[in-house]
């Protein structure tokens, strides 16, 4: 039997990575792992069809020993679909173990009221903060109004105006 | 014209999966073309199996194109009486996972897509049992492995996914395996068809002819859970909605066994590895029930039985000879119905004790007579308690494990030393044991108990709400479903006509092996005039 040395070699570097991509833990390596074996698995299907020749398709004048093997081209198409069919179900399921790690299992439970009960609350505690900013604010002002003199206090109190201009 | 019916058995669950589909909005219209496609194919089976054996195999080229170009379906007797049971065991779970999706308001299987999808693992299960060619095998395997993950992830929950991630890349490798062992033997011989594959693979050298054998039996052997490649299946299969555990556990591991046979007794019947089956046959028994024994879970515990109880088919399969094989066909018979009608029945006492674990259930003789029943008998059976078809099974085993050893002092004709053969045998009656022990610990605690001795519990069905992996399902109605009980009932009732029936099944079973006994037999029912 002839085969092309290009597609052996092709053949083993795909096995090579897709091995060792597999072994990875994170499932999308895996699936990357499976589809570069699942295509070394097709490129030696393919390879035993022998060496290349005519199209196999018999007709006048054609010799049925120059046409190559049609039966392996058929088996490779059908494992195509087939990991095709994998992929998809597989990318599917990383989606949604993706999604269940991020939300866990509350992630397909949200609905409406709940959202909007939990903005409600966000908007109250960010209410509440500023006020307590503001409250913060509000003792430092008057407990340096207490200790220092008019002149210093009319500076700053020209600063405070001045720095309330900038942050209006 | 019988044969003519032959491609309708896979045919018909595919259409009926299409016409359920399109049905996806309409779940009673889903449900009845269910059952009754797989109705249907019971019928066909049943015909077919009365037929073959009457007036010899019968077989079926696609398309009209003969053997070695087109594609070929073989129906001999092993196939039909594979393709018997498992519709009809098929059947009764569907009946039973509609009878829990009424009650539950689908909550367990509560996607339109669970009847498409369960029709197409039929198809696919029906098509790898009548396959005649290597790689409609292969198709026929990746037909139920596409469905069965999409079954075992069914609702998408976090522990479905994790469990079902193992399956699903386990049984990856294991179809890359396939493949690659297909495209070596297309390499080396030319052919798929595997009755032409039986004449020239004889013709290989023994040891290119070892390489492919191996390639095959690891591929097959991750699917049926043997030993050293078996660590998959405790941790994926109890998470499943009840109905499609049982049909995993009874059906697809068996599927890999029947692989397997024909393996051995078409593809390679002179590259010898009898000793390397019985081996890990005997390894499979006892590490298995090893693992049974530590389990509290009834489901995990079932699953544990279900890989060591594989053991004893391998072991039937590596003894090589007539006698083993009837015995093998008729333990994978007997094991599909016990083992589903044990986990369907788990399924009752999930939904009636609220728990699966031996540490939250009690009194549940008291409390429902009948489900003990329905537990009781599968679970001696399977436990090789002597009337029943278990008991039968093995001692048929055995028997054909004693023949072997005896055929020659010291070395079978197999060439397997008659002293292995004698531990396998002493390793399969302790096995039986420790099952019966495991089985009968667990119907102590949750059958017998009184529930007042159950520590620190407030109400059987109150536990149900932490220990059941769905909480909310089973808390969902306290009534167990009629049609549920039905469903394990009639299989229950099929296990032990198994036992009625176990002589006419025997002789059938010894036929069936007889017509295996010889792969020119395969080979003359494929090319009637002769190959090449």
């Amino acid at each position: 039997m002839t085969a092309s040395l290009t597609l052996v070699l092709l053949m083993a570097v795909l096995f090579g990575a897709g091995i060792a991509v597999m072994l990875e833990r994170s499932l999308t390596r895996v699936l990357i792992g499976f589809l570069l074996v699942g295509n070394a698995v097709n490129i030696l299907m393919y390879l035993m069809s022998g060496a290349p020749g005519l199209a196999p398709i018999l007709g006048e004048g054609v010799d049925e020993g120059e046409i190559s093997d049609p039966l392996p081209q058929a088996f490779v198409l059908t494992a195509i679909v087939i990991n095709l069919g994998i992929t998809a179900f597989m990318l599917a399921l990383i989606y949604r173990s993706w999604w269940l790690a991020q939300l866990g299992a509350k992630g397909d439970l949200v609905d409406d009221e709940a959202e909007l009960a939990e903005d409600a609350e966000e908007a109250a505690d960010l209410i509440r903060s500023s006020a307590a900013d503001d409250e913060a604010i509000q003792s430092i002002i008057d407990a340096s109004d207490e200790e220092f003199d008019l002149d210093e206090e009319l500076e700053r109190e020209a600063s405070a105006r001045d720095d309330e201009g900038s942050r209006q | 014209m019988t044969a003519t019916v032959v491609p309708l058995v896979v045919l018909l669950p595919l259409l009926g999966a299409a016409v359920a589909l399109i049905l996806g909005r309409r779940r009673r219209a889903q449900m009845a073309v269910g059952v009754a496609v797989l109705a249907a194919v019971t019928v066909i089976a049943a015909v077919l199996l009365v037929q073959v054996d009457a007036t010899g195999p019968a077989v079926v080229y696609i398309g009209a194109w003969d053997a070695p170009w087109g594609i070929t379906l073989v129906v001999d007797r092993l196939a039909a009486i594979m393709l018997v049971i498992s519709a009809i065991m098929l059947l009764v779970v569907l009946v039973y996972s509609v009878g829990q999706g009424i009650a539950d308001q689908h909550r367990e299987t509560p996607v339109s897509i669970f009847h498409p999808t369960y029709l197409i693992l039929a198809a696919g299960v029906f098509n790898a049992f009548i396959a005649g060619d290597l790689f409609n095998l292969y198709v026929g395997f990746e037909i139920l492995l596409g469905a069965s993950y999409v079954l075992l992830t069914l609702g998408g929950t976090g522990e479905r996914i994790r469990s079902g991630v193992t399956y699903i890349i386990t049984s990856l490798v294991s179809s890359l395996f396939f493949l690659s062992a297909i495209a070596l033997i297309y390499g080396a011989t030319g052919t798929a068809n595997i009755a032409q594959l039986s004449v020239r693979l004889a013709e290989l050298p023994q040891d290119v002819q070892l390489i492919l054998h191996l390639l095959l039996l690891i591929a097959f052997g991750i699917k049926a859970a043997v030993f050293p490649l078996s660590f998959w299946l405790p941790d994926s299969y109890p998470t499943a909605p009840a109905p499609v555990t049982a049909v995993f556990a009874g059906l697809l591991t068996k599927v890999g066994v029947y692989a397997i046979i024909r393996t051995e007794t078409v593809l390679f019947p002179e590259n010898d590895l009898s000793t390397l089956l019985i081996v890990i046959g005997g390894l499979t028994m006892l590490i298995g029930i090893l693992g049974a024994l530590t389990q509290a879970d009834i489901k995990r515990l079932l699953s544990f039985t279900l890989v060591s109880h594989i053991g004893y088919m391998i072991f039937g399969i590596g003894l090589s000879s007539v006698i083993g094989l009837t015995a093998t066909i008729y333990y994978v018979v007997h094991h599909i119905t016990v083992q589903t009608a044990l986990f369907l029945t788990t399924g009752l006492i999930e939904r009636f004790g609220g728990a699966t674990s031996i540490n939250r259930l009690a009194g549940l003789l008291k409390a429902s007579p009948l489900l003990a029943i329905l537990f009781f008998i599968p679970a001696m059976n399977l436990g090789g308690i002597p009337p029943f078809s278990g008991f039968l099974g093995k001692v048929g085993l055995f028997v054909a494990g004693a023949q072997g050893a005896g055929a020659a002092p010291g070395a079978d004709a197999a060439g397997t030393p008659s002293w292995l053969i004698w531990v396998v045998i002493a390793a399969g009656a302790a096995t039986s044991l420790i099952t019966l022990y495991a089985l009968t610990r667990f119907w102590n605690m949750a059958f017998w108990r009184r529930r007042d001795e159950l520590e620190g519990y407030e109400s059987v069905l109150l536990g149900s709400v932490l220990e059941a992996p769905e909480g909310a399902t089973v808390t969902a109605t306290r009534t167990t479903p009629v049609l549920m009980v039905v469903a394990t009932a009639t299989l229950v009732v099929v296990t032990v006509c198994l036992t009625v029936f176990a002589g006419p099944l025997f002789e059938y079973a010894g036929r069936a092996a007889e017509g295996l006994s010889d792969p020119s037999i395969y080979v003359s029912i494929v090319f009637p005039g002769g190959t090449r």
